[in-house]
């Protein structure tokens, strides 16, 4: 029921995303989804790709600074209050989200979302209770 | 364990006596063979008769650098170059490079006093010793080669860079002892880390690292990485080069070998002594010298003295570890900054690899400080709002530390110039 996401630290300069895909392309890693955080100085790139553990190893061997964290992913109807409806049970469960990010994927339902929540294990419990389809890794990856 | 038991714990009185002997036949080598110094004591109308105890040091002029390049290439030399047998230079850290001398006496002298060192810092003769100082004209791979071999053990006469090589020999070739700058043997760790080289595939077991300075924390760093015990070695081309002191296993300061060396720490504006535990800048007088005596040499760099005799058992006066050096200090907006301290706050922080630079730059009238810092692997975070953290706590710490105000930017690994040799901790752009 976890993901897990690769995140890159990248400072903002030209051609440091383009040497991220790159290395991934080369690899043959397909990326899944694909998110930038950034700020003045620097950004912090998330990725969801179909081998987590092998992207993570090339990138460190690459030399840039990465981590691997586990995310949540969420599928749910493509039509309006489809996201409003989980944001509201993850709120009434008192669960942070630190960030999230979206995606259309070819599921059953069409959209799907990634969030980053403290408290992982919670989340996915109280959405799973709610009958809300909480995304295998597995299936991410291969989408 | 000592090289040489009678000199090394020489009783406190009998080394005064030798030190005073010694003193008076240098002022008196000075005097009469290198006009700069007679000059020099003609000017305040000193003779080499007025010194009479050891108390008198303070007497005699001061020597600087700058001496030393006023008299370039050879005049400061004390001997025909007919005795010489050795020419080096300092490493020019500040500017232009000094000259300096050996008789075959001082050469003899030198690994006496760097066999000392290895073994206070460790080394036996069973060891295999991987130097990896530069050997040509800078002090450092030549010392050190020259006391290894006094020692008897095995030298591995790499000097440095090549770092793949380094640790490829190092692993193939069994090394038990490491000499280099410390930032380079951090670099080295880097590289094994990077080529899956584990510290349990070596047999390394202590480092000797000197020629600039670096800061307790640094010394773990270096320790862990490298699995090994660490010690600080001192010396200065002007003195002699590596071997004027070292750290014992008791790494509690650095031992002069002061049947050699006289030492005093001064204020550097007021030019008077200094008591034991308070900061300032060393003075080092030669006392066996030949071709090229120093009286009275500022050194600039920061340090205290240790009196007392040491667990280790030898009764020389100790330094405590650098702190910097009074010309590698910046006055930034009117406030003395050190790198070193900037990188005692950085290894504090945990995890932070100690690879920085600082950039000091002149917008309109001010100042401004900006240090770059390398984001590793533990300091990273997936939230922005994890870095802008860190990104505060650094400079919170820093301006705490340092008293101003500065800018912190996290950059890529590696994206920092590493040395092979003296890092370079700092870009001053100002035009002043």
């Amino acid at each position: 029921m976890k993901i897990k996401q690769i995140s890159v630290f990248l400072e903002n300069k030209s051609g440091r995303l383009a040497a991220v895909t790159r290395l991934l392309a080369g690899r043959g890693i397909n990326i899944r989804a694909l998110s930038i955080a950034d700020t003045s100085d620097f950004g912090i790139l998330r990725l969801i790709v179909n081998d987590p553990d092998e992207a993570y190893r090339a990138l460190k061997e690459a030399g840039f600074t990465v981590s691997l964290t586990e995310v949540l992913g969420v599928e749910m109807p493509d039509r309006p209050g489809g996201l409003s409806h989980i944001l509201s049970l993850l709120e009434e469960a008192d669960i942070n989200i630190e960030y999230l990010y979206a995606f259309i994927g070819r599921g059953e339902n069409g959209a799907m979302v990634i969030f980053r929540v403290e408290e992982l294990d919670k989340a996915i419990a109280v959405l799973q209770q709610k009958g809300i389809t909480v995304l295998e890794g597995e299936k991410i990856y291969q989408l | 364990m000592y090289w040489n038991e009678r000199y090394e714990c020489m009783p406190e009185e009998e080394l005064r006596e030798l030190q005073l002997e010694r003193l008076q036949a240098t002022v008196k080598r000075a005097f009469y063979n290198v006009p700069f110094y007679r000059k020099a004591f003609q000017a305040i109308g000193l003779e080499p008769g007025d010194i009479k105890s050891l108390d008198d040091l303070q007497k005699l002029p001061f020597t600087t650098k700058q001496d030393l390049r006023d008299n370039y290439p050879f005049g400061m030399f004390a001997v025909p170059m007919s005795e010489v047998v050795r020419i080096h230079s300092s490493s020019g850290t500040t500017g232009k490079p000094t000259v300096v001398g050996y008789t075959r006496h001082d050469i003899d002298v030198w690994a006496e006093l760097m066999a000392r060192a290895l073994v206070c810092g460790g080394a036996t003769r069973h060891d295999i010793i991987q130097n990896a100082y530069g050997y040509g004209l800078f002090t450092g791979g030549l010392g050190v080669h020259y006391g290894a071999e006094r020692l008897g053990a095995s030298v591995i006469p790499i000097s440095g860079g090549n770092t793949k090589r380094q640790v490829m020999i190092m692993k193939d070739y069994g090394s038990t002892v490491l000499t280099c700058t410390p930032s380079y043997a951090l670099h080295i760790a880097e590289v094994m880390a990077e080529m899956g080289v584990t510290s349990d595939e070596l047999k390394l077991r202590c480092g000797i690292f000197g020629a600039e300075p670096w800061s307790e924390n640094m010394r773990q760093e270096i320790e862990k990485r490298l699995g090994i015990s660490a010690v600080d070695i001192y010396g200065l081309s002007e003195v002699i080069g590596p071997g004027v002191a070292i750290e014992c296993q008791a790494k509690n300061g650095l031992h002069i070998f002061g049947d050699h060396f006289l030492v005093e720490v001064i204020d550097p504006v007021t030019e008077k002594p200094v008591p034991p535990g308070q900061l300032g800048e060393l003075v080092i007088t030669s006392l066996t010298k030949e071709a090229l005596p120093v009286i009275r040499y500022r050194t600039r760099d920061i340090t205290t003295l240790i009196p007392g005799t040491c667990s280790c058992g030898r009764t020389y006066v100790r330094v405590a570890r650098f702190t910097g050096r009074t010309d590698d200090m910046l006055i930034i907006r009117g406030v003395n900054v050190f790198p070193s301290q900037v990188e005692s706050v950085l290894l504090e922080m945990g995890g932070t690899e100690p690879h920085y630079l600082l950039i000091v730059d002149r917008h309109g009238s001010l100042d401004t400080l900006e240090v770059k810092v390398e984001v590793s692997e533990s300091l990273f975070s997936d939230k922005v709002r994890g870095l802008e953290e860190l990104e505060k706590k650094l400079v919170d710490e820093l301006e705490s530390t340092l008293g101003i105000s500065v800018k912190v930017t996290l950059v890529e690994p590696k994206t920092i110039q590493r040395s092979e040799g003296k890092a370079v901790r700092v870009i001053d752009k100002r035009k002043i």
